[in-house]
């Protein structure tokens, strides 16, 4: 172990003795950084203070954060799954194949369910069993997944989803809370628990900071990582059954592309993408802050591509202040 | 923490600051909604919305869509619109059936929608605004080829393949109207597959099997560049004409090496300018759009529904050496 008496070095050891502060700090300049958006956006924009539009744009991040929570604690133990966008839409091309043949809405729900669990299971046996890296495996499943869809479906698109399935992404459970909301709340709470309040989450921490320690501790390695894949790929079908309901119909591009968005979202609320530290309320306000931020410069017009840079220019900033930060801390605060 | 918080808070400031517009209330405000930015074709568009945002005077015009083509990004920006209260939609869309909820939601709210170029489903649009019609094109492909040759002559027809809906239809309504130009002789129709080597052969031995061929005409985009490109190595630049539909910026050669009279294919300055137009008309003017309507859309005549609410803008517009230049940047 060192203190801050030494020198500046980049080794975990340091990032962990201070976690604590770090994380702390981290989470008040995000949540600074939330509210200084959104108070710009009702300054900037005439429409963002109204209800029903904060409601309507909360769909911008309800989605992706669900798979995010799971994604945290995935990047958290040192794995990444990237194929969880092709995941959405092989759960929701099963669901449009089912929806043909007269299935109701508990029956859809199932499906998508379960098939994002195989999927989930499908990476985990090639990354926990044959020792592969996730980055390649789900690479591989990326094209392997939405390949299907697009064999299943070619350039059509399934429709004649029961009027109820509307529900989980078009529906409201009272005033302007939506369902998707609700379930992000819901789930936001379930994955905060899992990570910082149970032995599985502090084995999360462990592997993450060093899988060998952690094994040698007596936590079995790779059967955390293999449920926690499986966590990943069942959180997809979640998300696959809000966005099909909320689209009303299945395409193979569906969701394309959204495995970045939510890599981005995890990694802006403070997850070390070399795994070990992170926290689930620190990527509940970065999912709020790419929310407002994409809405609040959608309602003035701003054309997608400087959102795209804005959304960059944020990501790299949150990366390299930590770093600044505790070199500056360093070089300041031993006198 | 302090300094770090500040940093932040005007890279954010900056960003909105830049681009906030003055918002003027009483002005109608049309969005004119593409599948991605950044495309010429819609960049066109969106000055003939400018176009047609001027000749009205009292509309702004918001072009926006998405970064790349994708439903969800254009269902954000639908929701961006709804939120804002504009008086119309126009859009060209990304996917059929996906935006229909958000845009119902636009009009339950008291928002016109409509698309253009790339359809919604009706239930989620009140017109769609088609840039040419099956007949109008049959039409135009058979009197480019005769507008060059005032005694008749011989053509042939270069399509795509036997199997291609959209070239067999515009094939068949081009007979239907034949008896329009006498002396005009179509002695055979081949198939170059839309490929680009198989079209080069195939109009190669059209003019090896028809000496006295006057002219060809491709109602598709490889095709006609490939037969322009026969023509000029058989040295037959001048004697036939290549013709049909193609693309300025790929046929832009053809033109100027005179191998190709003119073709043409639909321009999306008059497809921006219409769909405003329209959206205008509707929006501001309680116009309703139900089949068999007739709505005036400025210098581009009017647009009449069908039973599926849907309308055709006009001929395909004429791409020959007086304006290849200007359009051949733009797609």
């Amino acid at each position: 172990m060192t203190d801050g008496s030494t020198p500046p070095r980049f080794i975990p050891d340091r990032l962990r003795t201070r976690k604590t502060r770090i994380l702390h700090s981290w989470e008040i300049l995000l949540l600074a950084v939330a509210i200084a958006i959104f108070v710009i956006n009702s300054l900037a924009s005439p429409y963002f203070l109204n209800a029903w539009n904060l409601s309507d744009a909360t769909f911008n991040f309800t989605e992706k954060a669900m798979i995010a929570f799971a994604m945290a604690l995935l990047i958290i133990s040192g794995e990444i799954d990237l194929s969880v966008a092709a995941i959405i839409a092989l759960a929701s091309t099963a669901m449009g194949f089912a929806a043909q043949y007269g299935a109701g809405t508990p029956e859809l729900v199932a499906i998508g369910l379960v098939v994002g669990l195989l999927c989930g299971v499908f990476n985990a046996i090639f990354v926990t069993i044959l020792g592969l890296p996730s980055i390649v495996v789900t690479i591989g499943t990326m094209s392997l997944f939405r390949g299907i869809s697009y064999i299943v479906l070619g350039d059509e698109a399934f429709r004649g989803y029961p009027a109820s399935f509307a529900w989980f992404g078009q529906g409201y459970l009272f005033w302007v809370f939506t369902v998707e909301l609700a379930l992000f709340a819901v789930i936001a709470v379930i994955y905060g628990v899992l990570l910082h309040k149970t032995n599985f989450g502090r084995a999360i921490y462990a592997i993450g900071n060093n899988p060998t320690a952690a094994l040698f501790s007596g936590i079995r390695v790779q059967r955390v990582k293999f449920i926690l894949f499986l966590l990943t790929g069942l959180m997809s079908g979640v998300a696959a059954i809000c966005l099909t309901s909320r689209l009303g119909s299945t395409r193979p591009s569906i969701a394309q592309g959204m495995e970045l968005e939510v890599v981005t979202m995890v990694v802006l609320g403070g997850v070390s993408i070399l795994g070990g530290s992170g926290s689930i309320p620190g990527v509940v306000i970065a999912a709020f802050v790419m929310g407002l931020v994409t809405f609040g410069l959608g309602l003035l017009n701003v054309p997608g591509i400087v959102m795209s840079i804005f959304i960059g220019l944020l990501l790299i900033g949150v990366i390299a202040l930590p770093r600044l930060w505790t070199m500056a801390a360093a070089k300041r605060g031993r006198t | 923490m302090s300094v770090l918080k500040k940093v932040m808070a005007s890279a954010a400031l900056a960003a909105t600051m830049a681009s906030a517009p003055a918002i003027a209330q009483d002005d109608v405000r049309i969005a004119l909604v593409v599948k991605a930015l950044g495309i010429g074709f819609f960049e066109a568009a969106a000055k003939g919305a400018e176009e047609a945002a001027e000749e009205l005077g009292n509309v702004e015009i918001i072009y926006t869509g998405p970064t790349d083509t994708t439903a969800e990004g254009q269902i954000e920006v639908i929701n961006a619109l709804i939120a804002q209260n504009v008086d119309a939609i126009a859009i060209s869309a990304n996917d059929t059936d996906a935006l229909v909820p958000a845009l119902k939601k636009a009009m339950n709210r008291g928002i016109t929608v409509i698309s253009w170029d790339s359809g919604v489903a009706a239930e989620g649009r009140q017109l769609h605004l088609n840039p040419s019609s099956n007949a109008l094109i049959g039409n135009m492909i058979i009197k480019l080829a005769a507008d060059h040759l005032p005694d008749g002559g011989d053509v042939a027809v270069l399509s795509a393949t036997t199997t291609s809906t959209n070239q067999n239809i515009w094939i068949e309504e081009m007979t239907k109207v034949m008896g329009e130009y006498p002396g005009i002789n179509v002695v055979t129709t081949v198939y170059g597959d839309d490929l680009a080597d198989k079209s080069y052969r195939e109009a190669t031995g059209l003019m090896q099997s028809y000496p006295d061929l006057d002219a060809i005409i491709a109602p598709t985009s490889v095709g006609i560049v490939a037969a322009a490109q026969a023509v000029v190595d058989a040295g037959k630049v001048g004697e036939v004409n290549v013709t049909g539909l193609g693309l300025p910026s790929e046929m832009a050669g053809a033109i100027e090496s005179g191998a190709s009279q003119s073709f043409a294919i639909w321009n999306p300055i008059d497809l921006g300018y219409s769909a405003t137009m329209l959206a205008y008309q509707l929006a501001a003017n309680d116009v309703v759009a139900e089949p068999g309507a007739d709505i005036p859309m400025g210098r581009m005549g009017t647009l009449t529904l069908d039973e599926n609410t849907e309308g055709a803008m006009a001929d395909p517009f004429v791409y020959d050496a007086s304006n290849i230049e200007e359009f051949k940047s733009i797609f």
